[in-house]
């Protein structure tokens, strides 16, 4: 079937190919398109009958003759030709190489939706990753294996963010040698692209970048490919070579829509806000290739970027995504309003891998308790300075008085911090006594009162 | 014979005459295993649990006879099973750390053998009615598990096998049922999940299931055999909550469904269990302990079986006169697995796509929880306790409200809270329990006459701090009187000296019904002092400031519930530290009656 050309388009549509009198065609199985002018396109058996296919076409069916078009069936779903050589090349959203050098000759070619992870086949992820950025290690520390997005808001910082992470990432005590990234950008802007590319030239990894882009001007629909492509590429490195894998993806929000797209050209029952119902399971597919293996080395960890519409938390994008990822760092428009950067708003930040990755065989002992007064301390000082909004900052006590003090300087010190800096987690952890001291010993609860003699500046 | 018409993602068009509803198929060439939701003449639409890549019309189909079914027998404690009770770890040594299309492996072990002890009452010759034991086999050290006739077999037991090993497909005995047909019996039987299984009659509910966490014990019990929810928004800790129920719950068997989450939740529980001892047993917790997993990345159809699955496993220990507690994580994905299917039928939607039968479905599943009496005549409890992930956080969605109207306990966990760090987030305004007064009388009789009075004035302390700080956000704390500074305090106090609990706190991970009580008689003793002193004139200002206020928020995590006795040593210390205060007021005023030193 494979060499069989059909000229039997019933209809083009949408994105949608009717061919009629095909039989047997394999479900899902991977289409070429020849058009009039000789165009390649490829797409997607994604329903097949006895007399009839419907195909899926990932450049769209603009401009299609259905006289002058020649299909053939591959007979096989979408691959992707792995190999050591991927490092350091760029592919498109389908995985077709675009940086002008040859394409990547392997007999290993696999299927780019993978297969799920049997779950007792899986590695609990505990160690921990010093990104060298305080709100992230300090309070919602990233470990390896493990998928924490990025959620952030138009205009905010968060490819700064996410390319900071990418330099400085590295494990406490081991070398930088077995660590890669794969990174992935769907509806990006040039732009954006380039600043990443450009990150990662000048820190000196570029060699070590497996890149997978599909631009904003570029097919919607291909875009359903990218990540699965881009995962199947880091399943390869971390599970066949041992790499540890950092992948980024940006922007996750641009997938969705192009998955809602392709729905109601299918005709799916919206859910919520026109996506389709089966967004929740679309995205776990993706996210959940994260992760570690038992008896492997490698790792994929997973750092998904999304914007969220309006700012909108509770938007399906960014709400099912943080009901299927380990956590969430939340970029905040009020933090970098008064220029902190990272602008992380620490309270619906989370990491729930962080309680297994910290403490005493893995950062400090006193780790987990200094997070957790951390976000406590700042909890009630936000709720004074909420309060000091009010009733004005005269009429404070002197406890709420310490309070607002520590919010202040918490965000100034803590938080903020350099594009380029990079702090260990102990002088992150020192810092958060330095802070912590401004407040009473009474004050602090969620430290033993051993810590508190042990690291606590102050005198009450 | 039949055969594929049409492909379209997991649903298959069939040429299948003379199937039923909910019979199971297998499909194509890799032998796929799915249920007809559909038929129309002689062609019938089914629902594949696996991915349909690869499969072209024009392949063999053919009806297997039976509706989805378990197999219940030895060999399932500590296992993990998929959504159709696959066995995850055999299919791991079988097709490697990725599940495979089409691998059937078989649920219960056919190799392994199993000691079986026959019940002596068993005589050949004697009748045998469904439930009943035909005798035991010890499991794990802790679990006898109970060889159950199947319920529909009543007859005269011909033969029993003697004390000795078997696997479960070996024959062990031999009924004559009343048509004269023979019935073989085996270790293991079969039962199509989506039937309940019968039992002699309800029993009332009488104890509370005791999970080790304050805020659920204390303040929102739920009793063996009754219905619980978590809804909650991500992240607000349902799954964390649901984890510390089935490490610390006081059942004697737990199953943990994964409905569409994580991967690595269950291989936290895999990798725990083993570890950690069940505080009544002193046994490895993972020998009580079974999973069946459908996380989010495996195919959905399976996911909505998968519920059914862990409720027939349930029921099966139950009627071997266990008490036992199912956790659903989370019921929400099994309902938009129902509404995809729904909606792949083209079935018209009411709410947010969901069918009009989503609340009846709801009530039937959570109508499986409750405490009976076996048919074998030993009583036994199915207690249900399921996570609700509502879009957006947001209550009002059609999932979490049916959920609300059906379960007796709502353990409502608040994203304010979460996120201030206050855990369990358990919103103590939000939830509610309609089995305080049947606990009660649990409480007063095994561990203190005061509990329910206790409980009530720690309560009403919670809602009217939730006033007074209402007061201070407006005009801020100089409008309160001191009693009321003072009981903003000892709201504060309550609750983070009690209903704060971290999962991670070892001394404190589990809190057993004595020390619960301790503690909050104990942070109530003090809210009562510091209320005599400051009806004595004491400032608030002053109690505010006492040192022992930190000392009592320490308290839980110092000591263990096996370490009672130093709690009970600092708690005993609690007027000591009123004392200079009381002094210096007591003298400076005598308002008559009021606050006198006491004992
Ligand atoms: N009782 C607790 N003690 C300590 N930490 C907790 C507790 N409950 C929740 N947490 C923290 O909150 C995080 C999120 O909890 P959890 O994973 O249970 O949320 P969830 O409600 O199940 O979210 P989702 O709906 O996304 O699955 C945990 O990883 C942990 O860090
Ligand atoms: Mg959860």
């Amino acid at each position: 079937m494979r060499n069989v050309e059909f000229r039997t388009a019933a209809s083009a549509q949408g994105g949608l190919v009717v061919m009629a009198g095909v039989a047997g065609v394999a479900a899902g199985s991977r289409v070429q398109l020849r058009d009039h002018a000789g165009r390649v396109r490829s797409g997607l058996v994604i329903r097949s009958a006895a007399d009839n296919v419907v195909v899926e076409v990932f450049e769209g069916t603009d401009e299609i003759d259905l006289e002058r078009t020649w299909v053939r069936f591959l007979g096989e779903p979408f691959r992707l030709p792995v190999s050591r050589d991927i490092l350091g090349r760029v592919f498109n959203g389908s995985g077709q190489p675009t940086d002008g050098r040859p394409p990547i000759i392997s007999a290993d070619r696999r299927d780019i939706n993978g297969e799920p992870l049997n779950p007792s086949a899986r590695a609990y992820p505990r160690e921990f990753i010093q990104t060298g950025i305080s709100a992230i290690d300090g309070m919602n520390s990233l470990t390896r294996g493990q998928k924490l997005p990025i959620f952030s808001g138009g205009g905010l910082p968060h490819n700064r963010v996410a390319a900071q992470i990418v330099r400085q990432a590295k494990l406490l005590g081991e070398e930088a040698a077995d660590f890669v990234v794969v990174f992935a950008a769907f509806g990006a802007s040039h732009a954006d692209a380039r600043f990443f590319q450009e990150s990662f030239e000048e820190s000196g990894v570029l060699n070590k970048v497996v890149m997978f882009l599909n631009l904003a001007d570029e097919p919607v629909i291909e875009r359903l490919l990218t990540p699965r492509a881009a995962l199947t590429a880091a399943e390869y490195l971390a599970f066949d070579l041992d790499y540890h894998v950092l992948v980024v993806m940006t922007d996750m929000t641009a997938y969705a829509e192009a998955l809602r797209e392709v729905a109601v050209l299918r005709g799916d029952v919206p859910a919520r806000k026109g996506y389709p119902g089966y967004l929740y399971s679309d995205l776990a597919e993706i996210y959940e290739r994260a992760g570690r293996i038992k008896n492997r080395r490698g790792s994929i960890t997973l750092i998904p970027v999304l914007s969220m519409p309006s700012d909108d938390i509770t938007h399906p994008i960014p709400d099912l995504t943080g009901y299927i990822t380990e956590g969430q760092i939340v970029l905040g428009r009020e933090l970098s309003g008064e220029g902190v950067y990272p602008p992380v708003t620490v309270l619906p930040s989370l990491s729930r891998l962080m309680k297994d990755g910290i403490g005493k065989n893995f950062t400090r002992e006193d780790h987990p308790h200094v997070a957790s007064q951390l976000f406590a301390s700042y909890a009630k000082a936000l709720e004074v300075r909420g309060l000091a909004a009010i009733i004005g900052a005269e009429e404070l006590s002197d406890a709420d008085r310490h309070a607002l003090a520590f919010a202040d300087a918490f965000e100034r010190r803590f938080i903020n911090q350099g594009e380029d800096e990079d702090r260990s987690i102990h002088e992150t952890l020192n810092l958060a006594w330095d802070l912590l001291s401004m407040l009473p010993k009474d004050a602090l609860t969620r430290v033993s009162e051993e810590q508190l003699a042990k690291y606590h500046k102050g005198t009450a | 014979m039949g055969k594929i018409l049409e492909i379209n993602g997991p649903l298959v068009k069939l040429e299948l005459p003379q199937t039923v509803l909910g019979e199971q198929v297998r499909v194509g060439r890799m032998g796929l295993i799915g249920e007809v939701i559909g038929r129309a003449g002689d062609t019938a639409l089914a629902q594949l649990y696996e991915d349909t890549t690869g499969l072209r019309p024009g392949e063999d189909a053919e009806g297997l006879g039976w509706p989805l079914s378990v197999e219940l027998g030895p060999g399932l404690l500590g296992g993990i099973f998929d959504g159709v009770q696959r066995p995850l770890q055999a299919m791991r040594e079988r097709s490697g750390d990725r599940i495979a299309h089409g691998v059937a492996v078989a649920s219960l072990s056919r190799t392994q053998r199993w000691h079986f002890v026959p019940e002596p009452a068993r005589r050949a010759g004697t009748r045998l009615a469904g439930g009943d034991v035909l005798g035991f086999v010890q499991e794990t050290e802790s679990i006898r598990h109970r060889i159950l006739t199947p319920p529909q077999i009543e007859g005269e037991l011909l033969e029993l096998a003697p004390e000795g090993d078997h696997s479960v497909e070996e024959v062990i005995g031999r009924v004559r049922l009343a048509d004269g047909r023979i019935e073989k019996l085996h270790l293991f039987h079969r039962w199509p999940v989506r039937t309940p299984r019968p039992f002699r009659q309800r029993d009332h509910a009488v104890a509370p299931l005791i999970t080790g966490q304050r805020i659920l014990d204390t303040f929102y019990p739920l009793l063996k055999g009754g219905k619980a929810a978590i809804p909650g928004p991500f992240g607000a800790g349902k799954t964390m909550l649901q984890h510390q129920v089935a490490r610390w719950c006081d059942a004697q068997i737990v199953i943990y469904v994964g409905c569409g989450e994580r991967g690595n939740e269950l291989t936290d529980i895999l990798e725990s269990m083993p570890e950690l001892k069940d505080p009544y047993t002193g046994r490895s917790l993972m020998e009580r302990t079974l999973l069946v997993a459908n996380t989010s990345n495996m195919p959905v159809v399976a996911r909505e079986a998968s519920i059914y699955v862990g409720i027939t496993l349930a029921e099966y220990f139950r009627d071997q006169g266990y008490d036992v507690v199912m956790v659903a994580d989370s019921t929400s994905r099994w309902a938009e697995a129902l509404r995809e299917v729904s909606g792949r039928l083209g079935q018209m939607p009411v709410e947010e796509g969901y069918p009009a039968y989503l609340g009846s479905r709801l009530a039937a599943f959570y109508e499986r929880a409750g405490r009976v009496e076996t048919l074998a005549g030993d009583h036994g409890s199915v207690t249900l306790i399921g996570a609700v992930s509502p879009p957006g956080g947001d209550f009002s969605e059609p999932v979490t409200s049916h959920t609300k109207e059906i379960v007796q306990t709502f353990w409502a966990l608040s994203k304010e809270l979460a996120d201030a760090r206050h855990y369990p987030a358990v919103d103590w305004l939000e939830s509610f329990s309609g089995d305080v007064n049947s606990a009660a009388k649990w409480w007063a009789e095994h561990v203190h006459p005061n509990w329910q009075a206790a409980r009530a004035a720690a309560l009403g302390l919670l809602a009217e701090s939730e006033e007074l700080q209402r007061v201070v956000n407006l005009v801020g704390v100089e409008a309160l009187s001191s009693e009321q500074r003072w009981a903003l305090e000892s709201a504060r106090l309550i609750k983070e000296g009690l209903l704060q609990q971290a999962a991670t706190d070892e001394a404190d991970s589990f809190a057993s019904p004595e020390k619960q009580y301790a503690l909050l008689a104990a942070l109530l003793e003090i809210h009562r002092r510091g209320m005599d002193l400051v009806q004595l004139g004491a400032p608030a200002q002053r109690l505010i400031q006492m040192p022992l206020l930190a000392q009592a928020r320490r308290w839980k995590s110092q000591h263990g519930s096996d370490d009672l006795a130093g709690l009970q040593a600092k708690i005993a210390a609690v007027p000591q530290a009123f004392e200079p205060l009381l002094l210096e007021y007591a003298s400076t005023r005598q308002p008559a009656g009021a606050g006198e030193a006491r004992p």
